[in-house]
């Protein structure tokens, strides 16, 4: 068997948005009616429950999975308000060690068995804890922001996937901001794929509307209006093999910065 | 008025970045960089004189060009002063 895909979130720095991403893909595949579930391989440090609004929910997690306290359907949360949506929480309580490469490997083939998408949302770092996230991934996708700091990082897991065997990793950059952007103050988009070196599958703009929406434990992704939810839209229809544009970020600042724009534009 | 004549920051970044990535996708092994920086130092000198000063020999990433996957590369930047007589 084994027909479904696993896919890694990773970023090497923490504080991207790799657990906010993973929520919104996730989700947003199962929009699109997909069988999905999202992994949280943060142990010790689990936040993908809280994010996705399921931290109430949870009686076993996938330490209990791994070691046999409970069987893989009694681990899994179900999403009541997406329909093949499902979430496979960390430990909170035991360390990265709990868990072998070997047994993330077993368990995602397992996982395959039963749903199209397995996204796994990896710790920040690359010790243990990012080899268990890698470890049964067919593929991985890059987060990063465009700081100084993640985009090394960034560099970094991308030369460590090689090494473990996952080539071909694409990158979403987070936390666009296209007012600084614009005024030369933040990288942009091209410098970064530039310097990475690696394909894009998406960017995301800095938008209050993520925050809020993990205020509340709902993705964004599935607002209509935000742009990041269209951003996250956008990358969930690429991820399934559909051309789309990347976001026009130029044409969706906000009405200040627009008036500013007419203002001074000559 | 707004600044358009100061070195923007993000090129400042880039700059910076660039440099630190040369020296971290190095770093997965100096030791083999330098043998192999010898050995083709060595193997060059038989065909031409070469400016060793100038001399550069890096990890990199790039994309293949037939079909745009990223690889690693080591890349090699040889100055060379003159080809010997005996190799035209």
């Amino acid at each position: 068997m084994g027909i479904g895909k696993a896919i890694v979130i990773t970023s090497g720095k923490g504080g991207v948005g790799k657990t906010t991403t993973t929520a919104n893909i996730g989700t947003g595949l199962a929009m699109h009616g997909y069988n999905v579930v999202v992994v949280d391989t943060d142990i010790g440090l689990r936040n993908l429950d809280v994010v996705m609004g399921l931290e109430n929910r949870i009686v076993y997690d996938i330490v209990d999975v791994v070691d046999g306290n409970c069987r893989l359907k009694q681990g899994l949360i179900r999403d009541k308000r997406f329909d093949g949506l499902y979430l496979l929480p960390a430990a909170q309580t035991k360390d990265k060690t709990a868990i072998k490469p070997e047994q993330m490997v077993e368990l995602v083939s397992k996982l395959k068995e039963e749903f199209d998408y397995i996204i796994i949302d990896s710790p920040a770092g690359i010790e243990q804890g990012f080899k268990n996230s890698i470890a049964g991934a067919d593929e991985a996708y890059i987060v990063t922001t465009p700081e100084i700091s993640a985009v090394r990082d960034a560099d970094r897991v991308i030369g460590l996937l090689e090494a473990y065997g996952i080539s071909n990793p694409k990158l979403i950059i987070n936390r666009i901001r296209y007012d600084m952007v614009k005024r030369g103050d933040m990288m942009n988009v091209e410098d970064i794929v530039d310097i990475l070196a690696i394909d894009l599958l998406g960017i995301i703009p800095d938008d209050e509307a993520i925050v809020i929406s993990t205020n509340k434990g709902e993705p964004v992704v599935a607002e209509e209006k935000p742009l990041s939810a269209k951003a996250y839209r956008n990358i969930c229809n690429r991820i399934l093999g559909k051309e789309v544009e990347l976001l026009d970020l130029e044409n969706n600042e906000g009405k200040l910065s627009k008036i500013l724009k007419l203002l001074f534009s000559k | 008025m707004f600044g358009k004549n100061k070195t923007k920051s993000k090129n400042v970044a880039k700059e910076r970045l660039k440099l630190v990535l040369v020296h971290d996708r190095s770093d997965l092994s100096p030791k083999f960089l330098e043998m192999i920086k010898g050995d083709i130092i060595r193997v060059v000198k038989e065909y031409a004189e070469i400016d060793q000063d100038g001399l550069d020999i890096k990890f990199t990433r790039m994309k293949r060009d037939y079909d745009n996957t990223p690889v690693s590369a080591l890349v090699a930047n040889i100055p060379i002063i003159k080809v010997k007589d005996n190799c035209r």
